[in-house]
Order: C-alpha cells, then sequence, then structure tokens
C-alpha cells in the first residue's frame, strides 16, 4: 500500500557524537560544532565484545548497547544519563525455553517509532526478533517470527549464515506506521510484516541470491544491509551478499542498481547509508568479493561510492583515503550519516580506524585510530 | 557475604568467581545459601545457581543459556570435579568453581 511521504527536516546545527562499538569495548568521538576538531572518549566495557551501541532519538540520554564477551552469555547495557553509567537489563533477549534455540549475540538494535516511547527492537544471532517495551530493560521474543512455523525454512540452518554466525539485521521502523516492519536476515532475505510482527513474508523478487540452485529463489537471500531513503520510506536500499538493489513500493520488485558500478570494484559490499533527507544519494563502502572472498577494499586502495540519482549512476569518492596498501573494510552497521547539512559521512574500519567527512564524502580524514577492530558506528 | 535464607532451612555453598563475572559479586569467592526441600536431599547446582542469581541478578545468565545448558566456555567445578549437568548434588560446604575456560583472540 502506498503511504504519504515524509516531509524532510533539516536539522539545527550541534555537536555530533559517534558512538563506536567494536570487538573491545565502547569509545566515543565528539565533535565540535564546525566538526572539525574531534576528541575521542572511552574506552567503557573494555574487553566486550560490543555489536551495536545506539542512542535513542526520542529521548537522547536513553542508550543501549549489546554485549558479551568470549566466555559469558550475551546481555544488553542500558545507559540513563547519555552514557555516563550503564546497568544490566533485567531480562536480556532469550528465545523461549524449549525451543532449543540459543541467543548467541544481540547483533542489531532500532528504536521503535516516534509515538511508542521506551520501546525498542533486538535482531540475534542465530535470526530472532525481539521488543522491550520499557526502554531496553526487558525483552520479550517476538514470537510471531521466532515461532513461525516457516521460519527454519526462510533460514536455513548454521551453516547458511555468515562467517561470524547467521544475524538478523536492518530492522526498520515505518516512521508513518509503527506495525509496519521491515528485517533483513543473513541468511533468510528481507521480510516484511504489516501487523506489528505478527506474521511476515518475504520482499526478495528481483535480488540475486547466485550461491543457491535456484538463482531468483523466494527466500534465503542475503541482505548485508538495508535501509529507508532519507525522508521517503517507500523506497528501500539494500546492499546485498549479489549486488546493490532499490524498492520502490507499493512494487515488490527489487531493480539492481549495482550494475552501473565499475566493473573492476564490483557491487558487493557490507554497509549502505542514505542521506538524511534527500531519497535519491546513498553511500555504499565496496569490498572484495571475488575469488575466496577476501573482504578487503578492493586492490588495497578504499573508496566510497555515492550515488544522487537513487544508483543511476555512482561517484568514487576517496579524497583522504589511503592510495594504496590499505587492506581494511567497514562492516555492515560501521558506516552512518549525520542529521547535518551537509551531511557528514562517518565509518569505521576493520583495523580500527575512524574516518569522516563534513562534505557528504567529497574529502574525509581519519579522526581515530589504533582503535579495536570496528563493529558498528552510530550518530548519536 | 553470604545471602539469603534461615541457616536451618538451608545449605551453604561457598563460590569461586572468576574475573569475568566478578563485576556482578564484587568479590573473587561468595557463599550462597541454597533452601533445602528436606534435610535430606542436598542442593543441585541447578539450586547453587539459582541462588546466586537471586543474590547477584543477572551472573546466571552469562553462564547458562536459555536452554539450561552450560555456556560452551564455561567450566564448572564441584569441589575437584567437573560437571556439565545441572542436577549434580552439592552438599553443604563444599567449593562451587566456576572458571572462564581459557580461549583467546
Amino acid at each position: 500500500m502506498a503511504r504519504a511521504p515524509v516531509a524532510a527536516r533539516k536539522a539545527p546545527a550541534r555537536l555530533t557524537r559517534i558512538l563506536i562499538a567494536t570487538r573491545k569495548g565502547l569509545w566515543t568521538l565528539a565533535s565540535d560544532i564546525a566538526r572539525n576538531g574531534w576528541k575521542l572518549g572511552g574506552p567503557q566495557f573494555l574487553g566486550h565484545v560490543l555489536h551495536h551501541a545506539i542512542a535513542d532519538p526520542r529521548e537522547p540520554k536513553l542508550m543501549l548497547a549489546a554485549a558479551r564477551t568470549g566466555h559469558l552469555g550475551p546481555t544488553i547495557f542500558r545507559s540513563q544519563d547519555a552514557g555516563r553509567t550503564w546497568k544490566e537489563a533485567q531480562k536480556p533477549p532469550a528465545f523461549a525455553h524449549g525451543s532449543d534455540r540459543v541467543v548467541d549475540h544481540t547483533f542489531w538494535l532500532t528504536p521503535a517509532h516516534r509515538d511508542e516511547p521506551g520501546v525498542f527492537y533486538a535482531g540475534t544471532s542465530p535470526q530472532g526478533l525481539f521488543r522491550s517495551a520499557d526502554g531496553g530493560a526487558t525483552w520479550e521474543g517476538i514470537e510471531g517470527f521466532n515461532a513461525h512455523p516457516q521460519r527454519k525454512t526462510w533460514c536455513g540452518g548454521e551453516q547458511d549464515g555468515t562467517p561470524d554466525g547467521p544475524k538478523m539485521h536492518s530492522i526498520l521502523v515505518d516512521p508513518r506506521d509503527p506495525r509496519h516492519l521491515y528485517i533483513g536476515m543473513s541468511s533468510g532475505g528481507v521480510f516484511e510484516s504489516a501487523d506489528g510482527g505478527a506474521d511476515w513474508h518475504p520482499l526478495n523478487r528481483g535480488v540475486r541470491a547466485d550461491f543457491l540452485p535456484d538463482p531468483a529463489p523466494e527466500y534465503g537471500h542475503d541482505p548485508h544491509c538495508v535501509r529507508f531513503a532519507g525522508g521517503n520510506p517507500d523506497r528501500l536500499y539494500q546492499q546485498n551478499h549479489c549486488g546493490i538493489y532499490r524498492l520502490d513500493r507499493p512494487g515488490e520488485t527489487w531493480q539492481d542498481i549495482g550494475a552501473a558500478m565499475p566493473k573492476s570494484v564490483g557491487s558487493i559490499g557490507l554497509p549502505l547509508v542514505v542521506h538524511p533527507n534527500d531519497p535519491d544519494s546513498l553511500w555504499v563502502f565496496p569490498m572484495d568479493g571475488t575469488t575466496v572472498w577476501p573482504r578487503t577494499s578492493p586492490g588495497g586502495r578504499p573508496a566510497v561510492y555515492r550515488s544522487r540519482d537513487g544508483g543511476k549512476s555512482w561517484k568514487r569518492q576517496d579524497q583522504g583515503l589511503p592510495r594504496s596498501q590499505a587492506w581494511w573494510t567497514v562492516k555492515r552497521q560501521a558506516m552512518t550519516s549525520d542529521a547535518r547539512d551537509p551531511a557528514g559521512i562517518y565509518f569505521g574500519t576493520t583495523s580500527g580506524e575512524v574516518w569522516g567527512s563534513r562534505d557528504e564524502g567529497r574529502t574525509f580524514r581519519c579522526l581515530a585510530r589504533h582503535l579495536p577492530e570496528i563493529y558498528a558506528l552510530e550518530c548519536a | 557475604m553470604t545471602a539469603q535464607a534461615s541457616p536451618e532451612a538451608a545449605a551453604i555453598v561457598r563460590v569461586r568467581v572468576p574475573s569475568p563475572l566478578r563485576s556482578y559479586t564484587g568479590a573473587s569467592e561468595v557463599a550462597v545459601a541454597v533452601p533445602l526441600l528436606a534435610p535430606e536431599l542436598p542442593p543441585t547446582l541447578g539450586g547453587v545457581l539459582a541462588s546466586l542469581d537471586g543474590a547477584y541478578p543477572g551472573l546466571r545468565f552469562r553462564i547458562i543459556d536459555e536452554q539450561g545448558h552450560i555456556r560452551p566456555h564455561i567450566r564448572l567445578f564441584i569441589g575437584n570435579t567437573a560437571t556439565r549437568d545441572v542436577a549434580t548434588p552439592i552438599v553443604s560446604g563444599e567449593w562451587l568453581m566456576i572458571v572462564a575456560a581459557l580461549s583467546g583472540g
């Protein structure tokens, strides 16, 4: 069903704060108004594996962090004072007893609709969907997904997931309708719910799955990152294991927009970032997906690619980035934008560097280095 | 520190706590009082862990998953004997040692 577009709103100038979730803890970067001077803070949770950390746009002092350690099981930490102090959730995400499934880690956190204060969603590894109605203190499984009779068929088994475990990610909440949800699963594909998660249907038509016997199945795909277009939740962009795609609702067939990428670079990557209010602008960070999938920047020359026309064409943006022998890449949650004008683009690398641009990717500079492997960046 | 329950209705079990869990207990050794169903029935490992979680909320889930199994990198010793069965009995005064097994990276 078509819905009214969301009016674009330009955010006022303010300090930019970035939450940096890493394999060994949480750090923060805080800028001045000009986004010129940056100060690194942290670590917090030193030694904990932080897959995601977010601030609540409805209540900015509320923050959540998904954590585990090498030895201990997964949990969620909450802060109600903008990250100064943290307290563990009373009931972290866990599958129903008797379901034979165990949450290895919470991978993704999403604040729910603006009219549902205190409500959050969490996606886990293996694929599970959870909801908190009390600001992240207690979590309940959404059985419409977790106990769905088709779930196992959609997701496959452990061998169908990523090397770091199968994941649910990219939980999207329609800003016009809190019950209209999308999820992405590696593997499984993109799914949609119109009833708050009570039921789901696959939404993968047009997306390749060339690692399966049927290259155009109904489900079983590997979306790496799915985002609403800035200011237009009737458009979705997807960086997939097999290319880059756009979907304009109410259509149900994704358009291959990765075909316009340079052949020498390809259209494989993990993250995808959208402009805060231009639905035609998006950025990707390609990686080497040839042969054994090195998952490095292609040729050791990292670059961001930007499209300003919804994916019809792409422009390389690498000013300020290393010109050679830089073999890192960027994980699916480790690239983000701020809501300033011009938009800031930030990414964290597998080698522990944070790079930022305050001019929509025209120039980049290194904002932090020598951190642990970076899993996620979010602007607070 | 000993947590909860009256002495006549409970077994006291001492617990050695590894460093990853000391943010919960604040100490490397604690003692928990585990309610007894009957004087002749010793508590089980599962009962000890439940009492431990009552005293230090959240600790149990970090070492026991939602299906009741000990997590892969956790080892539990009652005295000198390793166990992965939460039904294992523990007599009053015995030590439970929680070990975060060697694993690196």
